[in-house]
């Protein structure tokens, strides 16, 4: 048993990386079920901020993520366009990252398909400017003049979904699906702090404990963080999609890792014991 | 005047921005708001330099055929049809069925979701590799991470309904008032660098060095 | 004069039609305002100018809508907004507004139901002249915090400069930092410093810079290969001269190579693929990682540890600490990293600056127990000073 353990402690890697990979790939392609999503109360927060928008409200939705994060990000940057749109809300799309706008083109496509929406009348995606919180300081003196036109070239000031809106005076919401920086943190500081814009984020499951503070303190009105979190989310808007589906695919790795580390103090025992000796 | 010069600079900016965040009077703040559109302007000329080096180094490395040197190719190849198909396809460039699309979603977000789902199994081979309880400190920390790791997904709840309550407030409690102790230090320690590039005392920070 | 013969009628009969339009006039002559409810307009406070807040106690009855009326100083009345019945406030801006609100004019304000209800309308405000401020008042313990830091700052910097000298624990990471490069010059490799992934803006990637040069200077003397890739063409930039700078510090500019920095590309994990790569090829026998980092940290940190390397690692990204702590030798952690300047440098004022930022943090902890105490007493004034919202 004690050489046993010992030769663990000298295992190829490639034997975890392999175990992890059969543990994600077989329930997302057979599909079997585990256990069913629970939203927790900062997915609730984050639902219950829209719920509670009067229809017709205009929100700013910021994706600022690339397809490195899309995994985590995309399922709950779609189920709050779908969330919002099937509320009538008015959305003002921006995106960070330079690789955002495709990401956020294909929300659109999707949701604005499902609930009829049409781009230019019932939404606008401004589409990518480089300059992080400067970008964001200059949309609190004015949005049209930080964005002259939409992702597609058109003039804002043509554009029915820009109509009346000059900065966040105008902003009911804003909704913010963030990999990192620049992201939810460089909004509560540039816009919550100075404009009072109630906001609510959606974020890498890593990064999601930097935001608690701002969510104890109010600043945040609501919470997704990761994959977990956009399950639990798509759960309250009843449109459960990828994130859902994954989850158990999530359980067992988040098991299979949990025993690893059990597993690698056993291997460690046979090398404390042979120094204590 | 080759190391002063940039300091002066260095403070002058350093001090009106500083001033800028508390006088939200039009004669500060529309200065205030002229070099955050500065700052834009030069980050986005600064990506010229950024492919120049890039083709400089990778150019040089081809033609002496250093090792590997057919990536380089690739690299370069690579580089140059997706600025010339990106430009050429206008402000059309991401619509749908357009090559940059294409390329988009071919090989950019396939790879880039590819690297960071390597994570999964980093993590697995470091938490075998170096998760090691050797003192009560990491004893407890062990304890936390698999009350975290099985309250945080819906599996957790199965196994008993308090585990994602425990989760919860080991998240909320413990966790926050920890991480702000390390926030406000962070945030000290970057008004401290923040001053010293003010007042030029940070040698090492600015065209000539300096340093002891 | 008779106004009519019927029986009976006379001046008598005449009273009550006279009395109700005796009344009626009375009445319409009566301000409206008899029945109308008051609002308040006064300048926006804290703000660059041309802006008034409206605001007003909501009415029993709310309309649906109210619209805004503004007249500059005794000029009419015109519609500048309609907003809804449920609200008690209103900024007018008058961005819409083709002239707008112009500073040091003045302008009344008044509420009119929508439907029209001439009964609920409101008051016509005093009024109010919008001005610029020069101080934004909401900032005020901002402003008290940073002032008594550099005051702290200035303070011990002239105490260091006068030969005071303080004792600081040691940082083992940081004193690492020499005993890596000595190991990688006694193994012949190099050394690879990645400066995080963050543009030149980024105060972590500015202290990466500071620290940068620190190395530089010592991978100099020692005559070790140093590789620099960045993922901003800025920090390129300031990375290249501040290593050329060094280099010259310490009379070994000739060893100096344009290849030591390069800019790799500024798409995350594109760099973090391209740093992996040199790691494998080039295998450095240190690994310094020291910057802003999201989730490439762990894809460094254990790719740097399969070659071996020891594996110096700094960053106040907290929520990336756990991964550094895990696959490297040291880890610096938020402030730590932010001291390395001072610790590296022994510069005397630079280390008063570090004295500083302890005074402030002991005075910081003061005012949370008292805080907290005082708030359990029920006194919250100490709690709203420092809030920010």
């Amino acid at each position: 048993m004690i050489a046993w353990l010992a030769r663990l402690r000298h295992l190829d890697r490639r034997w975890i990386f392999l175990a992890v990979a059969v543990l994600v790939v077989v329930p997302l392609v057979v599909g079997f079920h585990i256990a069913p999503v629970r939203p927790s109360l900062r997915s609730r927060g984050f639902y219950d901020a829209i719920e509670r928008l009067p229809e017709g409200s205009t929100v700013l939705l910021a994706g600022d993520y690339d397809p490195g994060t899309i995994a985590e990000n995309y399922p709950m940057h779609l189920a709050a366009a779908r969330h919002l749109m099937s509320r009538n809300m008015k959305i003002v799309a921006v995106e960070l990252y330079p690789g955002g706008p495709p990401l956020a083109d294909r929300v659109f496509r999707i949701a604005g398909g499902e609930y009829g929406k049409k781009e230019g009348i019932d939404y606008v995606n401004l589409g990518f400017k480089s300059g992080n919180e400067v970008v964001m300081s200059q949309m609190g003196s004015s949005i049209p003049r930080t964005f002259p036109t939409d992702r597609r070239g058109v003039p804002v000031v043509q554009l029915p979904a820009m109509k009346g809106i000059e900065n966040f005076q105008q902003i009911a919401l804003l909704v913010s699906v963030s990999a990192g920086y620049p992201g939810t943190k460089e909004w509560v500081q540039q816009v919550v702090s100075r404009y009072h814009v109630p906001m609510v984020a959606g974020v890498t499951a890593v990064s999601a404990p930097e935001y608690y503070p701002y969510l104890q303190a109010g600043q945040l009105q609501g919470l997704l963080g990761g994959m977990a979190g956009a399950a639990e989310y798509e759960v309250l808007v009843k449109h459960p999609g990828i994130a859902t589906r994954s989850m158990d695919a999530q359980s067992l790795a988040h098991v299979f890792i949990a025993f690893l580390i059990l597993l690698g103090n056993l291997a460690a025992l046979p090398q404390r014991q042979a120094g204590k000796k | 005047m080759k190391r002063e010069v940039p300091l002066l600079i260095s403070m002058v900016a350093g001090i009106f921005v500083l001033i800028g965040f508390f006088v939200p009077h039009p004669a500060i703040k529309t200065t205030y708001d002229d070099i955050q559109q500065w700052v834009i302007i030069v980050v986005a000329f600064t990506y010229v330099l950024g492919v120049a080096n890039v083709l400089r180094i990778n150019w040089t490395q081809v033609s002496r055929k250093e090792a590997d040197w057919p990536f380089k190719i690739a690299l370069i190849g690579g580089m140059l049809a997706t600025i010339a198909i990106g430009f050429s396809e206008g402000s059309h460039y991401l619509d749908d069925g357009s090559k940059f699309t294409w390329i988009y979603n071919t090989f950019y977000s396939s790879m880039s979701a590819t690297m960071f789902s390597l994570l999964a199994f980093f993590i697995a081979s470091a938490a075998f590799r170096a998760f090691r309880v050797r003192t009560m400190e990491a004893f407890l920390l062990a304890v936390a991470a698999f009350i975290l790791m099985l309250g945080r997904v819906p599996i957790g709840n199965v196994i008993h309904p308090a585990l994602p309550e425990v989760a919860d407030w080991l998240m909320e409690i413990p966790q926050n008032a920890a991480k702000r102790g390390i926030l406000m230090g962070a945030a000290l320690g970057v008004m401290a660098t923040g001053f010293r590039i003010i007042l030029g005392i940070e040698k090492t920070y600015g065209a000539d060095g300096g340093g002891s | 004069m008779i106004l009519n013969n019927a029986p009976g009628a006379g001046p008598a009969t005449l009273r009550p039609p006279i009395l109700l339009l005796i009344l009626a006039s009375v009445f319409s002559l009566l301000p409206l305002s008899a029945f109308a409810f008051p609002v308040n307009a006064l300048d926006t406070p804290n703000d660059g100018g041309r802006s008034i807040t409206v605001r007003w106690t909501i009415p029993a009855n709310p309309p649906k809508q109210w619209q805004v009326l503004r007249a500059e100083g005794s000029g009419s009345f015109a519609p500048v907004d309609t907003i809804a019945g449920t609200l008690d406030a209103f900024n007018d801006e008058g961005s819409r507004d083709q002239e707008g609100i112009r500073n040091g004019f003045s302008y009344r304000y008044q509420l009119v139901a929508l439907p029209a209800d001439p009964a609920v309308d409101s008051e016509v405000s005093q009024a109010a002249v919008p001005a610029a401020s020069w101080f934004d008042t909401g900032k005020t313990n901002v402003f008290v915090a940073i002032f008594a830091f550099l005051a702290l700052i200035l303070y011990y910097i002239w105490r260091a400069q006068s030969g005071t000298t303080w004792s600081f624990r040691a940082i083992a990471g940081l004193a690492a930092i020499e005993e890596a490069i000595g190991r990688s010059t006694e193994m012949g490799k190099g050394v690879l410093y990645v400066p995080g992934v963050q543009d030149i803006d980024d105060i972590q990637t500015i202290a990466s810079m500071i620290i940068l040069g620190n190395v530089a200077r010592m991978t100099a003397k020692y005559e070790t290969p140093l590789m620099v890739p960045t993922n901003s063409p800025a920090v390129y930039t300031v990375a290249d001269e501040v290593v050329k700078a060094s280099y010259s510090d310490v009379g070994r500019g000739d060893a100096y190579r344009s290849d030591q920095v390069r800019y790799i590309t500024s798409e995350q994990f594109a760099y973090v693929a391209a740093v992996n790569g040199m790691m494998l090829r080039e295998r450095p026998a240190a690994n310094l990682f020291l910057g802003a980092f999201f989730a490439e940290s762990l894809l460094l940190a254990e790719t740097g540890h399969e070659t071996g390397a020891i594996q110096i690692a700094g960053t106040a990204n907290v929520h990336q600490l756990p991964f550094f702590v895990v696959a490297c030798d040291y880890t610096l952690i938020g402030e730590e990293y932010y001291a390395a300047s001072a610790y590296l440098s022994k510069d005397p004022r630079l280390l008063g600056s570090l004295k500083a930022s302890d005074t402030l943090k002991i005075l910081l902890i003061a005012v949370i127990v008292l805080a907290a105490v005082s708030l359990t007493l029920g006194q919250s004034q100490l709690v709203d000073f420092f809030a920010t919202q």
